[in-house]
């Protein structure tokens, strides 16, 4: 049997479209509404899909692209070394830093010789893209491990997000290191 | 008149004003509490418990959002149509008979503003000047989306109006009556009206929701084709007094069908509860089972809305004038014959 285009259902939902004239009833249409009526109403008592959101927080997956940390090394020093290579692969140019120079007796603060003093992260204009995470040559920033939203604020002063918010909790860093012991 | 009789209409007029605002103001959490249980959500629920300040919340950012003027000449009307609109969604209730009569430090107080002869009358001239508030804002807009809103609002109510009073002479053939009260008292206890006039009920619900501008036949609104329709050019409380008006007339329409065609304030047992446990008691119930009465239409009205798409112009015009019109003729001939097969 020659198989013609006709016949051929890919998705196996294929139908043929009726003409009919309609029937009296379905011509009343008002037995399809009562029909349509009887559907939304079952879903007025379902479940709801709704989750609460800042009170219920869906599981993240491992490799969701939240809020953006920097990371701590596994004896507490920021490994952040102010490259500059994020920022310069952001293309929304959301980050901005200024360098500055590890002096002696910081070395258990800062990993490597030169920090960021100052390290900013604009929320608003992040598009959460994670090529700064990529780009990192030093395992610093991670988009991955803080399991947190942007949360939404009032003013756009609040988005901009310094080292205070960014920078990896020292205690968390050191739960870290205990975990790896 | 006495005064006592001054002081007494004018509390239950405040009473009755500010329950058609309250129950206006709770239709709108209503509805999109209704609609999101119908798509499987939760609504409004973070101001109050449930949401329930969230008219509150909504009426406060209308008042403080900015007064916008398009350049219209027509800079009085533009003020007019909104108050039109929601003048004449008020004044409806007073005919309404809300409850049968309570009896208060021995005086005799008939739950009604006023018990005029042709109160049916009078309703339907009221809310046929309501299209008049659609009609000014909308010309006024200077918009052509405004005006298209308001000649689909004009001419939709113009040919369901028709429908609607003979779709209502079949039932004044049965009553002989004009009074709201005296067709409420007609329907004593179970005799409602629904049970003998289904086919005008069913012309009526349909004409109201046309009335209403409600989904299925929100044309004049029409969000998806004409932006907002009659209001696009409206903000902040001008907005609201729209919004307002609207959900006022889904209350007031609801009234009527309860009224006309439910019963009112009847229900079964009411003769057994007034002897037994005296006339307020029985009357208060009363009030309550209208208002249980006009919530579940008001309810009807939203499931509606969430679960049937707009017509279209030429189906909308088609079902008015060749199905509904022919339709209650008819109507009336099978009353007409059956009360004189039977009386
Ligand atoms: S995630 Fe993308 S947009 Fe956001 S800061 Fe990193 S590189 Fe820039
Ligand atoms: S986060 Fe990484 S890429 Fe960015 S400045 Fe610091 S070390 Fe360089």
């Amino acid at each position: 049997m020659a198989t013609s285009i006709q016949n051929i259902s890919l998705s196996g939902k294929k139908k043929q479209v009726s003409h009919k004239e309609m029937t009296f009833w379905e011509r009343l249409y008002l037995v399809a509404i009562i029909k349509g009526l009887l559907i939304t109403i079952k879903h007025f008592f379902r479940r709801k899909a709704t989750i609460h959101y800042p009170e219920q927080v869906r599981e993240f997956s491992p490799v969701y692209r939240g809020k953006h940390t920097l990371k701590r090394d596994e004896q507490g020093r920021e490994n952040c070394t102010a490259c500059g290579l994020c920022a310069l692969t952001c293309p929304a140019e959301a980050i901005t830093m200024k360098a500055a120079e590890r002096k002696p007796g910081e070395e258990h603060l800062y990993r490597e010789e030169k920090y960021a003093e100052i390290y900013e992260i604009n929320m608003l204009r992040c598009i959460f893209c994670g090529l700064c995470e990529e780009a990192c040559p030093k395992d610093a920033i991670y988009m991955t491990i803080s399991k947190e939203l942007v949360p939404a604020q009032y003013d756009r002063e609040d988005f901009i997000y310094g080292k205070d918010k960014l920078v990896m909790p020292l205690e968390v860093a050191m739960a870290n290191t205990k975990n790896l012991n | 008149m006495d005064s006592a009789l001054i002081i007494e209409k004018s509390i239950f007029i405040v009473v009755i004003f500010a329950v058609t605002m309250l129950m206006a103001m709770y239709s709108t959490w209503a509805e999109r509490k209704v609609a999101a249980f119908l798509q499987d959500r939760v609504g409004p629920n973070r101001a109050g418990w449930g949401g329930l300040l969230q008219p509150l919340a909504d009426g406060l950012k209308l008042f403080a959002k900015e007064e916008f003027e398009p350049n219209t000449p027509n800079k009085f009307l533009f003020f007019v149509g909104p108050g039109v609109a929601m003048a004449t969604a008020l004044i409806t209730s007073a005919v309404i008979p809300w409850g049968d009569k309570l009896e208060i430090f021995g005086r005799t107080v008939i739950l009604q503003a006023t018990d005029i002869d042709v109160s049916l009358l009078y309703i339907f001239g009221v809310i046929s000047v309501g299209v008049y508030g659609i009609m000014i804002g909308g010309w006024a807009s200077n918009n052509k989306f405004s005006l298209m809103g308001a000649v689909r609002a004009a001419s939709q109510m113009v040919s369901y109006e028709v429908a609607m009073g003979l779709s209502i002479i079949a039932l004044l053939m049965m009553s002989g009556s004009l009074s709201l009260r005296a067709i409420t008292e007609q329907q004593h206890g179970m005799d409602w009206n629904v049970f003998y006039q289904p086919v005008g009920f069913l012309i009526f619900l349909i004409c109201a929701f046309a009335e209403t501008n409600r989904t299925p036949f929100d044309l004049a609104e029409c969000e998806s084709e004409l932006i907002g329709g009659y209001h696009t050019e409206y903000s902040s409380m001008k907005m609201g007094f729209y919004l307002f008006a609207e959900y006022a007339n889904m209350f007031i329409s609801s009234t009527i069908l309860a009224v006309l065609y439910f019963g009112g304030y009847n229900y079964p047992g009411m003769d057994w509860v007034g002897i037994h446990w005296g006339t307020n008691i029985a009357t208060l119930i009363g009030i309550a089972v209208l208002f249980v009465k006009i919530c579940a239409f008001i309810f009807f009205y939203m499931w509606v809305r969430w679960t049937i798409p707009r017509f279209r112009y030429d189906q909308l015009m088609n079902l008015g004038w060749k199905i509904l019109i022919p339709l209650s003729i008819i109507n009336i001939m099978i009353t007409g014959i059956c009360i004189l097969a039977f009386k």
